[in-house]
């Protein structure tokens, strides 16, 4: 017994490194520095050791021997989340899919590709392009970020409105359970009998089990996509003209705002040709057959002028329509250009909402005197708040946290949600009390546990216990510290 | 309203004293897909008919929000109305079953219809739900928003759960716009070249909203922008099909004397290029995800459910009970199944999804 106990750790490293190749165990803590944090990069922690799995197989046998020696595992992917998911636990194995990396089938007649869980999204899209194919969900990580990773968070991208989230993009998943079970959800057709146990486990936060190969579907690519920029007087006349465009019948392949705060920034920063004198900008994108983009873009520019934009312009060129876009994709950098911290909230609401919680976000940003700029997936309703402070002066983190979670409650009290696309992880572990009863919550748990008996996987994230409904802060941006993956465009 | 709250009130306490003493509860919506509640009946000697019907009625429909939301037992084929006249529509175009098939009924059943191969599944346009479980506790999941990721989407697990984990109260929908033009034509093909054709004519960006090939026949029905349908209809030529509302409407509904027997049939989801088995007689649909085979005897069943399995799909004899389609799926997958029905339904008020 008591030898037992003092074996328990040796004991699973020597299983894991007579499971995995030479290289695919690190246990110093210099080797498993770079797997400290993912996106939210103050929570910070090292992990008991870092397993590097290269088939499913040896996946397998890691959950397996941890399993067995009741050692929890969390999964992580690029690490490119920004809710603290990936986040290492001291107590458990950082189960990285980093090499499980290979495309393994295209079929183009299908429009469907078979893709191991540590592929990258561009990755997918890059393989597909030779059959005019591509995979529509595109995260503004979508360079590094994992397919894996996008299953567990349901990402979406600027697309979403149109073409889906990950849930719509994905048709099968196989999955290892803690105990090494290993099951098809989904199915190469359009479904399975039965639970859709497929969508229970998108999104899921890699509570559930660790996925090891994804099937998605391909989009088709349109021949043509062009971008209307309009600039409005007033922040609630864009609102108003995205519930114009939707009510007219369109459903644009992008819908996206930003207020004056955030084009001054994104101006100075890469020079899109914003109009920095508007209280608002929208841009909307139309795809599809060079006909369908024509007719498309005729009525968007009409219901945009009718819905008092001072200023329309359509992109003429691609050159022109990426211009246009550079900007909103540099919103986040530029923001950080011009603070010495931001938070980046990623509540979700009705779109009717949007003028009453934009109004009740700038009389926030007066209470709590910090400035806040506003960018966001208008077409989803999708709010990106970027609360701007200071961590050097005295009180501005605190200020900013309680300001950021009186957004989330609000957009919970008008019908909305607490996150939108960037998951719970361990950042809004509380705002989930806000937004689900204690029934509800224990449901939750109970699924968990259907699951995953011990509670091995990913323990303490996503679901908050009832007893510790109150814990850990938000996202926060630090210029301090290294931001990780500060190369890459941010929504 | 207060009636409704007292409607739902009774489900509870109905759903609570079946749980206290060992009975079982069976659901009911528009009494469309009886083989579904036929199947769960079974076992079970008198089940406590809920019903859903009087759960009806549309609670909250913004079109420019995209989202509608309805009581469980409202009729698909009302809600179509209601957005009909706000020119949007349910995208996954399910069967309405002539005014009877209920929103509830839908996500029980996972019914979608013959867009779902291009727009998604009925799963795919549950934004949230209410849902009274076995333990009569009324639970929300989900929300009435585009996205969201708080908590486990158990709005979508439901979908598919035939009756098996509660009774579904409310639904929140994403809707879209009705397509601006409409147009059928019409292909005389084998099975072979009308698969070829569903596939590439898709992957080549066409505008495509249906496709089904039946008796020799490749229908595809184009929808979108005018000018792209126009363009479509130029390139892909085919012969016009008249009336063509009602030849998909009778296809959506089943009435096709393709589907006259029901009971014979298998129904097979593959992978879209899946090779056409030989010597069925069949129907081809969702661009070839799936297909319908007339299989009358257990030796020809068995011959669908060998070429299905080594293709990777799913058949199941359409009409079949649940437990039973449930045999297709790993034991694996089963055993998650069973473990996730006690959570929602620890008393075993609902039907079981294991065959006693
Ligand atoms: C610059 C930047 C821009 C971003 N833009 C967007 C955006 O536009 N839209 C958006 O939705 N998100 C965005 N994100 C967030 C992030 O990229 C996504 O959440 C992404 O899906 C995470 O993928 P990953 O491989 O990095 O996963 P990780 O961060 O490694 O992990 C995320 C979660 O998934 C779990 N997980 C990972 N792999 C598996 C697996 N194989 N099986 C089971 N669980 C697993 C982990 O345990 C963790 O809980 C952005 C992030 C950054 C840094």
């Amino acid at each position: 017994m008591l030898l037992g106990t003092l074996m328990k750790l040796p004991s699973l490293l020597e299983t894991l490194a007579a499971i995995l190749p030479a290289d695919g165990l690190k246990t110093t803590p210099e080797a498993m520095r770079p797997y400290e944090c993912d996106g939210l990069s103050m929570y910070r922690a090292l992990p008991k050791c870092v397993a590097l799995p290269e088939t499913e197989d040896e996946l397998v046998a890691v959950l397996k021997a941890c399993h067995a020696a009741r050692v929890p595992v969390v999964t992580r992917g690029a690490g490119t989340g920004l809710s603290g998911g990936a986040m290492p636990d001291p107590e458990a194995v950082l189960l990285s899919t980093a090499r499980l990396m290979r495309i393994i089938e295209i079929d183009a007649d299908a429009c469907l590709a078979r893709v191991q869980p540590g592929v990258r999204n561009l990755a997918i899209s890059e393989a597909a392009a030779a059959h005019g194919l591509y995979y529509a969900p595109d995260p503004s990580s979508q360079i590094a970020c994992t397919i894996g990773g996008n299953v567990a968070e349901n990402s979406g991208g600027v697309h979403c409105l149109k073409y889906g989230l990950t849930v719509h993009n994905v048709r099968a998943v196989r999955v290892a359970l803690i105990d090494g079970s290993v099951v098809t959800l989904g199915c190469e057709g359009l479904d399975a009998p039965g639970y859709d146990l497929l969508a229970l486990m998108t999104g899921s936060e890699g509570l559930l089990g660790v996925v090891t190969e994804v099937t998605v579907k391909l989009t088709p690519k349109p021949r043509l996509a062009q971008v209307a920029l309009a600039s409005f007087p007033t922040v609630e006349a864009a609102g108003a003209a995205v519930g114009r465009i939707i009510a007219a019948g369109i459903v644009p392949a992008g819908l996206e705002m930003m207020d004056r705060i955030a084009t001054r920034a994104v101006e100075d920063f890469v020079h899109a040709g914003y109009d920095c004198e508007a209280a608002a900008i929208l841009l909307c994108e139309s795809d599809g057959t060079p006909e369908e983009v024509a007719d498309e873009m005729a009525r968007v520019e009409a219901v945009l002028r009718e819905a008092g934009a001072s200023d329309v312009r359509l992109s003429t060129s691609e050159a022109e329509r990426l211009r246009y876009w550079s900007g909103r994709k540099n919103a986040f950098p530029a923001t950080g250009r011009i603070s010495p911290d931001y938070y980046c909230m990623d509540g979700t609401i009705p779109r009717k909402e949007l003028p009453r919680v934009l109004k009740a976000i700038e009389a926030m940003s007066e209470k709590y005197g910090l400035r806040c700029a506003n960018v966001f997936h208008a077409g989803d309703g999708n709010l990106h708040p970027l609360i701007m402070f200071d961590a050097n002066r005295p009180g501005e983190l605190e200020r900013a946290e309680a300001f950021g979670a009186e957004i989330l409650e609000l957009c919970v009290e008008v019908g909305g949600t607490i996150t939108g696309e960037h998951g719970v992880g361990i950042e809004k572990i509380n705002q989930m009390c806000v937004q689900f009863s204690p029934k509800e919550l224990t449901r939750m748990h109970e699924i968990k546990r259907a699951f995953d008996e011990h509670g091995l996987l990913n323990p303490g994230k996503a679901v908050p216990t009832l007893h510790r409904c109150a814990e850990h802060g938000r996202m926060r941006v630090s210029q301090g510290k290294p931001m990780p993956f500060a190369e890459l465009e941010r929504f | 309203m207060t009636a409704y709250l007292d409607r739902l009130e009774t489900i509870q306490s109905t759903i609570k004293a079946a749980a206290a003493r060992g009975r079982r509860c069976q659901i009911v919506g528009g009494g469309s897909k009886p083989w579904l509640a036929h199947a769960s009946a079974a076992g079970s000697t008198e089940a406590e008919v809920l019903a859903t019907k009087a759960l009806s009625g549309v609670v909250e429909y913004e079109p420019t929000e995209l989202v509608i939301v309805v009581r469980g037992g409202t009729p698909v084929g009302e809600i179509e109305r209601v957005m009909r006249e706000a020119g949007q529509m349910l995208a996954f175009e399910p069967p309405t079953a002539d005014g009877r098939a209920t929103i509830g009924g839908t996500l029980a059943s996972a019914a979608s219809g013959p867009r779902r191969a291009y727009a998604g599944a009925v799963r795919d346009f549950v934004l949230g739900i209410e849902l009274i479980d076995g333990k009569g506790d009324r639970l929300r999941f989900g929300g009435k928003v585009m996205k969201n990721v708080a908590g486990f989407d158990l709005s979508r697990l439901v979908c598919g759960s035939a009756g098996t984990l509660g009774v579904i109260t409310e639904v929140a929908l994403k809707c879209l716009p009705l397509p601006k033009a409409t147009e059928t034509r019409v292909y005389e093909l084998d099975a072979a070249a009308a698969l070829r054709a569903m596939n590439r004519w898709y992957a080549e960006a066409d505008p495509i909203s249906a496709t089904t090939w039946v008796d020799g026949r490749l229908y595809v029905r184009f929808a979108g922008a005018e000018p792209a349908v126009r363009a479509a209809r130029e390139r892909r030529g085919g012969e016009l099909l008249a009336d063509a509302d009602r030849w998909w409407a009778d296809w959506r509904e089943q009435r096709h004397p393709f589907f006259a027997l029901p009971e014979q049939l298998m129904r097979m989801s593959c992978r879209a290029t899946v090779e056409s088995l030989e010597g069925f007689n069949q129907a081809i649909e969702w661009g070839g995800a799936l297909r319908w085979l007339h299989a009358a005897t257990e030796e020809d069943r068995a011959r669908v459910r060998y070429w299905t399995h080594r293709a990777k799909g799913y058949a199941t004899r359409w009409h079949a009970p649940f437990v039973e389609t449930l045999n297709e799926l790993s034991p694996e997958v089963r055993a998650l199944t069973a473990r996730l029905k006690a959570q929602f339904d620890p008393y075993g008020v609902f039907p079981a999804v294991v065959s006693s």
